[in-house]
Order: structure tokens, then C-alpha cells, then sequence
């Protein structure tokens, strides 16, 4: 599969809040298949999707797996392309020292231009 | 051209399967190719052969069959997605198969676009 031809731009738009839906789990786990396909795979995380990168998250309460972490294990797979859109993070009260990983804050055009840089675009 | 359809959302609750078909149904009238379609999240409940809809409404699992019957179109379902939600092959409509998400990847590497229908 990593044949030059076979290797494709798969963005993964991450749109909804870690826990209430399921998006967000099932999400990460096509992550990580697609990686293991050795394409080029990148994240962008807008709206309420930011929150999934947020410090600190504690699910005990609402008896729901913490699958936070796995975010932190990403660089394991080759995967270092996170993209923050930085509207949202504004409009949500935080600032890039409230996220788990390293990432790279992108104006909402910046962002748009990415987006139509890549092959495959899944929203989830 | 040859397109791969990604389905995100269950029958009856939501448009995206109605859409996904309708638009397939479409593409083939064209001449288009799909390639196949994903069932995932809550899209697998489409697999289903239990759904019963009333008389009066469309039957939503069994035309996704015919459709695959008559063009030969590959319909997958998430395996870790439908073991959650009780998607099994014993309860697997005609002309669905269960599959692994490298499947997903597979259709949007091969496939010329790759549809999403969701929300």
C-alpha cells in the first residue's frame, strides 16, 4: 500500500464534543486504521471538536471510557498533523496551553485552503 | 467516475441513508461507478434484516439489498461499530457483509471521491 500512487491526503475533521456522541471515539479509531495504510493523514479540530484535545478531561462521573490519552499517542503512529482552528478555540474561552498535544493553530481561511489541499476529507 | 459512499447515520432517525441512496441511484443512472458503500457510527442499524417500517413507508434495509442486488454494489459494515450495536451476521440483511474499518480507507483510496452522508 505505500506505493508513491497509493498514498493520499486523508484529512479527518473533527467537528463535535468528546463525550454526549459517539463521533469523536469511532473517529480516532479510523485514525489510526488509516495510518496503519501509511497515508498521509492529518486532523483539524473546529468547533465544539476543540474540546476534544482539552487537559484534564474527567469521565468517571458519566461512567464513559477516557479515550483522551490516545490523543498523546498519535505521534506513535506517525501522526503529527493537528490542526486547531483558531475561531474556535477563541469563541470557546481557551488558548493553545489548554490542550493535551502539541498542535498548530490555523486561521478559519487557512484552515479552508487545507481543507482543499487533501484527497479524502471525513468529517465525523 | 468512480465514487465510494460513506454512511454515518441509522435509518428513519436521519436523512443520510435516504440521501446515500438516492444519490447512488443517481450516479449509476449517469453511468458512474460505486465503488462501495461504508455503513458506519450508527449507519451499520441499515444492515439490519430485522426492521420492520410500517406498510405506508419505504423500506429503507431492503432497498439498500435491492440496490446491491441489481448493480452489484459492495455495502460493508463497520465490525466494531456493529458488534456494538448488535450488528451481527445472523441479523445481516441480503447483500451486506461485515467488515474491518480498513475497508473505509480502502474505498477512499481507491474510489475518484468518497461521499460522506451525515451528520
Amino acid at each position: 500500500m505505500s506505493e508513491e500512487g497509493n498514498v493520499k491526503k486523508f484529512m479527518f475533521v473533527n467537528r463535535k464534543a468528546p463525550y454526549g456522541t459517539i463521533y469523536a471515539l469511532e473517529s480516532l479509531e479510523v485514525v489510526l486504521i488509516t495510518a496503519a495504510f501509511d497515508q498521509d493523514v492529518s486532523l483539524a479540530f473546529l468547533d465544539d471538536g476543540v474540546y476534544q484535545l482539552k487537559k484534564g478531561q474527567q469521565t468517571k462521573g458519566i461512567e464513559t471510557k477516557n479515550f483522551s490519552p490516545t490523543y498523546r499517542a498519535l505521534e506513535g503512529y506517525d501522526i503529527e498533523k493537528l490542526y486547531v482552528e483558531k475561531e474556535s478555540l477563541e469563541a470557546r474561552g481557551l488558548t493553545e496551553d489548554d490542550l493535551l498535544v502539541d498542535v498548530t493553530v490555523l486561521g478559519r481561511k487557512e484552515m479552508g485552503e487545507l481543507m482543499g489541499q487533501q484527497d479524502v476529507v471525513l468529517s465525523f | 467516475m468512480k465514487f465510494g459512499i460513506v454512511v454515518n447515520e441509522g435509518p428513519y432517525q436521519h436523512q443520510a441513508s435516504d440521501s446515500a441512496y438516492l444519490f447512488c441511484k443517481a450516479a449509476l443512472e449517469k453511468g458512474h461507478q460505486i465503488f462501495r458503500v461504508f455503513f458506519y457510527h450508527d449507519g451499520v442499524n441499515n444492515a439490519s434484516r430485522l426492521t420492520e417500517p410500517p406498510q405506508d413507508d419505504r423500506n429503507i434495509v431492503a432497498r439498500w439489498s435491492k440496490l446491491a442486488e441489481e448493480h452489484k454494489i459492495d455495502l460493508v459494515v463497520c465490525v466494531a461499530a456493529a458488534l456494538r450495536r448488535g450488528i451481527k451476521e445472523e441479523n445481516l440483511a441480503p447483500g451486506f457483509r461485515i467488515s474491518g474499518l480498513g475497508q473505509l480507507v480502502e474505498a477512499g483510496i481507491q474510489a475518484d471521491r468518497l461521499v460522506t452522508f451525515g451528520d
